[in-house]
């Protein structure tokens, strides 16, 4: 490894910014189009019968793809020729902490939803302050109870039980989070077998978190509890979906520090992607226990 | 892998890169900066456009050029340009191009990254825009997003055309590009000054900016959160606006004004910190009250998550909501109050001298007062009652919007220009500009006052007769504002093309701070090797 800049680096021109853009204007247009001619929801009449939208969307997906790989390899080449100076590294980590930060706010919106609707929207919907109109007009039968199994439209489905996967889950997860600190603590002490051993280890639980959640998703299914059954259907899919994509990110993000451990990029000193893939998934796991307790359990 | 190695970084003077690549693959603070404010500028003349159109229909009572539908598609078109794509952008090119020459940084913390910020908008709004054109040209007219730029549900959701799912990810864009840009703002501003630059050191444009920022990466992932709940209630079938399925279309005003009372300050506090500078410049006097200044721009930050449903007092809250929500909101005139008070006390007895940057700051802080007076009025849960949604809330935020924010952004450019581009900008082409927009948008914006709280409700492609005598003089007022801004145009150019008197590195004679030690223009690359701050 080269010698440590002390100067802060400025990069040259860079290509991959303006290529990543259009990547996300390909997903969008695509996405957009494949969306409205692929899903049969709603009252919406005024549905666009696009055709063509898949093409755009893969073609960007995977451009954004190639894009980023080919970003963050430039990145990697300069931190492992030493032109990464400690500051540079501050901005690294500070950049990271405010984009968790800025997750944290996005499952906040999501977690305001659920306490609106369980707080207000329900018990309003049930007549309570002055909505009794609402309630004896439009939906007269309607019940006003947490979780809302039957919708004011007589939409019904079934309550996921906290103590079965759900459970089994939030152990999974406590337990990645203290092999992935042990596996942190072994690459700064240098322990180059045990930090492969439970890196290995945090990914294999990361995995079978995500299976144990798809089969949850299908038991659900199964049950009657689906994405447009109400409120409670939307509400439990959206928190525990964008926590999922969340975890798969996150695993992705473990695999890849697991090859650049292999291929020797990390040292004592030098390991922030290491270090931000591992605040990344504490965040994560903090994000299940919230969700465990205020989707599942309470 | 040779570039990066045979990158001599001990020459300071290498060459700039040329060419179209120089402006596509950018990762210098400077040209970024002006790729966003030329950006900005040209998304102000859209949304204008589209402003002008909305005017000429209300030049008289009746409908003369635009259709309804149409009509409503440029309300909504003109908001959502003017806000995301107009005075945004113009802040954040601002933040490019003056934090690090502020703060003695070599650049942005995070250059590709910020070059990301940029160029993501273009694309955002090709998509935004080609709706509109859609909508115009192509056939059978599939209608461009028509909600207003609130997009409340169920307009946007249940009775929402086909091009809002493109809008949904246009925003989705913005929202990418707006986290990006603030995060880089907020490490460059922590991490990058120069040694000496203690916080309360730091001009207060940064430390304006600094808390816009924070209020960026707070509050656009739950307008992302936002869309996307429209987006799966419009497609698959959630309820969350939806009260048949036990939710609630109150539930989406309630995350979009989250989102969008904290987007108002991201849109003024920058220039709170532009007219902090401008001032004591020209009355050659240090800013009064430095530190209550950092402070109030903390609290107006803070309170603004904690005022959203004063924007919601007619949809039905309960009274403890209600009361709660208008007095949080009288509370941030508090701190406002303290920052018109400074100002005025930088310039009490001071020798104040008026050019141009100084009369559009001067106009910003009589201006912006007017309009915030006016909200302080709508912040009144009874009053608000009769003004809601009235043609007296399109005067209130368009005073604090145009002759606030876009006031101090012309401030900005007419006092940095010098430095952007090696001269100064032209002074009668400026004097012209200045007046002409003072007096027009006056007229523009003033009898909206009168119109509103006689009742007439915004957003409407026709009105009462009784308003008929104030909407032709409005409209008047817009098309001489829209015709006044072809001026700036040419003031700029003739700057971009070097014609005018050569600036020095300080032009101003009362101004101070690191940016006026470089010359003019600045130089591609400054403070390679760190200034050290006294
Ligand atoms: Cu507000």
């Amino acid at each position: 490894m080269a010698e440590k800049m002390t100067k802060y680096y400025v990069p040259d021109s860079s290509p991959w910014p303006l290529s990543a853009s259009i990547g996300l204007f390909l997903i969008a247009i695509g996405g957009a189009n494949f969306i409205q001619q692929s899903t049969e929801f709603g009252q919406n009449t005024l549905r666009n019968t696009g055709t063509w939208g898949q093409y755009p969307l893969i073609l960007g997906a995977l451009w954004l793809i190639a894009v980023l790989f080919f970003w963050w390899r430039d990145t990697i080449r300069e931190s492992v020729n030493g032109l990464h100076s400690d500051q540079l590294g501050g901005s690294y980590r500070q950049g990271m902490i405010w984009f968790i930060f800025s997750e944290v706010m996005f499952f906040g919106a999501l977690f305001g939803a659920l306490f609106y609707t369980r707080w207000l929207i329900i018990p309003w919907l049930g007549g309570e302050g002055s909505n009794a109109m609402t309630h004896e007009i439009l939906w007269p039968d309607f019940q006003a109870i947490w979780p809302l199994t039957t919708a004011p439209d007589g939409r019904t489905t079934q309550v996921m039980g906290a103590w079965g996967l759900p459970a089994i889950n939030t152990a999974i997860l406590i337990v990645s989070s203290i092999t992935l600190t042990i596996a942190h603590h072994a690459l700064v002490a240098g322990e180059r077998g045990k930090l492969i051993l439970f890196q290995g280890l945090t990914i294999v639980l990361g995995l079978i978190f995500l299976s144990l959640q798809a089969l949850e998703y299908v038991h659900a299914y199964d049950m009657g509890l689906t994405l447009d059954a109400g409120m409670y259907g939307s509400l439990f899919f959206f928190l525990t979906g964008f926590h999922g994509i969340h975890v798969t990110l996150g695993t992705i993000m473990l695999i890849v520090m697991f090859f650049r451990i292999l291929k020797g990029h990390f040292s004592k000193e030098n390991h922030f992607a290491y270090e931000a893939t591992a605040w990344y998934w504490h965040f994560v796991d903090i994000v299940w226990l919230f969700l465990f307790v205020v989707v599942y359990w309470l | 892998m040779t570039a990066v190695a045979a990158h001599d970084h001990h020459d300071d003077h290498h060459h700039a890169p040329h060419g179209l690549k120089r402006w596509l693959f950018s990762t210098n603070h400077k040209d970024i900066g002006t790729l966003y404010l030329w950006f900005s500028f040209a998304m102000f003349m859209v949304g204008g456009l589209m402003a002008l159109v909305i005017r000429a229909e209300l030049m008289y009572p009746g409908m003369q050029v635009v259709d309804p539908e149409f009509f409503n598609q440029m309300t909504t078109v003109h908001g959502l340009i003017m806000v995301f794509g107009a005075v945004m952008p113009a802040t954040v090119g601002l933040a490019n191009w003056m934090i690090p020459l502020m703060i003695g940084a070599p650049d942005m913390a995070l250059p590709r990254m910020n070059n990301w910020s940029f160029w993501i908008l273009p694309f955002a709004f090709t998509i935004l825009i080609g709706s509109v054109l859609m909508s115009a040209f192509a056939e059978g007219n599939p209608s461009a997003p028509n909600f207003g730029w609130t997009f409340y549900a169920p307009l946007s959701t249940t009775y929402g055309p086909a091009s809002t799912d493109l809008f949904i990810l246009s925003v989705h864009m913005m929202g990418i590009s707006s986290i990006m840009g603030a995060i880089n703002v907020i490490v460059t501003v922590l991490n990058m000054r120069a040694p000496g630059m203690t916080l309360m050191k730091m001009p207060l444009f940064v430390w304006t900016w600094l808390i816009t920022a924070f209020l960026l990466v707070a509050v656009m992932p739950v307008l992302a959160g936002a869309v996307t709940m429209m987006l799966t209630d419009r497609h698959f079938g959630t309820s969350f606006f939806d009260a048949a399925g036990g939710g609630d279309p109150v539930l989406f005003q309630h995350i979009f004004w989250f989102f969008g009372h904290p987007e108002v300050y991201i849109m003024i506090l920058p220039s709170f910190g532009i007219v902090s500078a401008i001032i004591p410049t020209f009355a050659r006097k240090p800013l009064f009250g430095y530190a209550s200044m950092v402070y109030a721009t903390a609290s107006i930050a803070l309170l603004s998550f904690v005022v959203w449903a004063h924007h919601m007092f007619t949809v039905g809250m309960p009274l403890a909501g209600m009361l709660f929500f208008m007095y949080m909101t009288m509370l941030i005139s508090v701190p406002t109050g303290v920052k018109v008070f400074n100002w005025v006390a930088t310039m009490w007895r001071g020798s104040i001298t008026f050019e141009l940057p100084m009369k559009w700051a001067l106009a910003f802080v009589i201006l912006f007062t007017c309009g915030g007076l006016s909200g302080l009025m709508l912040a009144i849960t009874p009053a608000d009652f009769q003004y809601h949604d009235t043609y007296f809330v399109v005067a209130h935020f368009h005073y604090v919007l145009v002759s606030g924010a876009i006031f101090s952004i012309f401030a900005a450019a007419y006092y940095w220009l010098p430095k952007w581009s090696g001269v100064m900008p032209n002074t009668f082409l400026g004097e012209l500009h200045f007046w002409n927009s003072l007096l027009s948008v006056n007229l523009l914006f003033f009898p909206m006052h009168f119109v509103g709280l006689a009742g007439m409700p915004r957003r409407y492609a026709d009105y009462a007769l009784q308003f008929a005598d104030y909407n032709w003089w409005i409209s008047i007022g817009a098309f001489w504002f829209g015709i006044s801004q072809l001026i700036f145009v040419a003031v700029c150019v003739l700057c971009a093309m070097k014609k005018g008197e050569k600036a020095p590195a300080s032009p101003w004679e009362g101004a101070e701070g690191l940016e006026w030690t470089v010359p003019s223009p600045a130089p591609f690359h400054t403070f390679d090797t760190p200034p050290v701050v006294k």
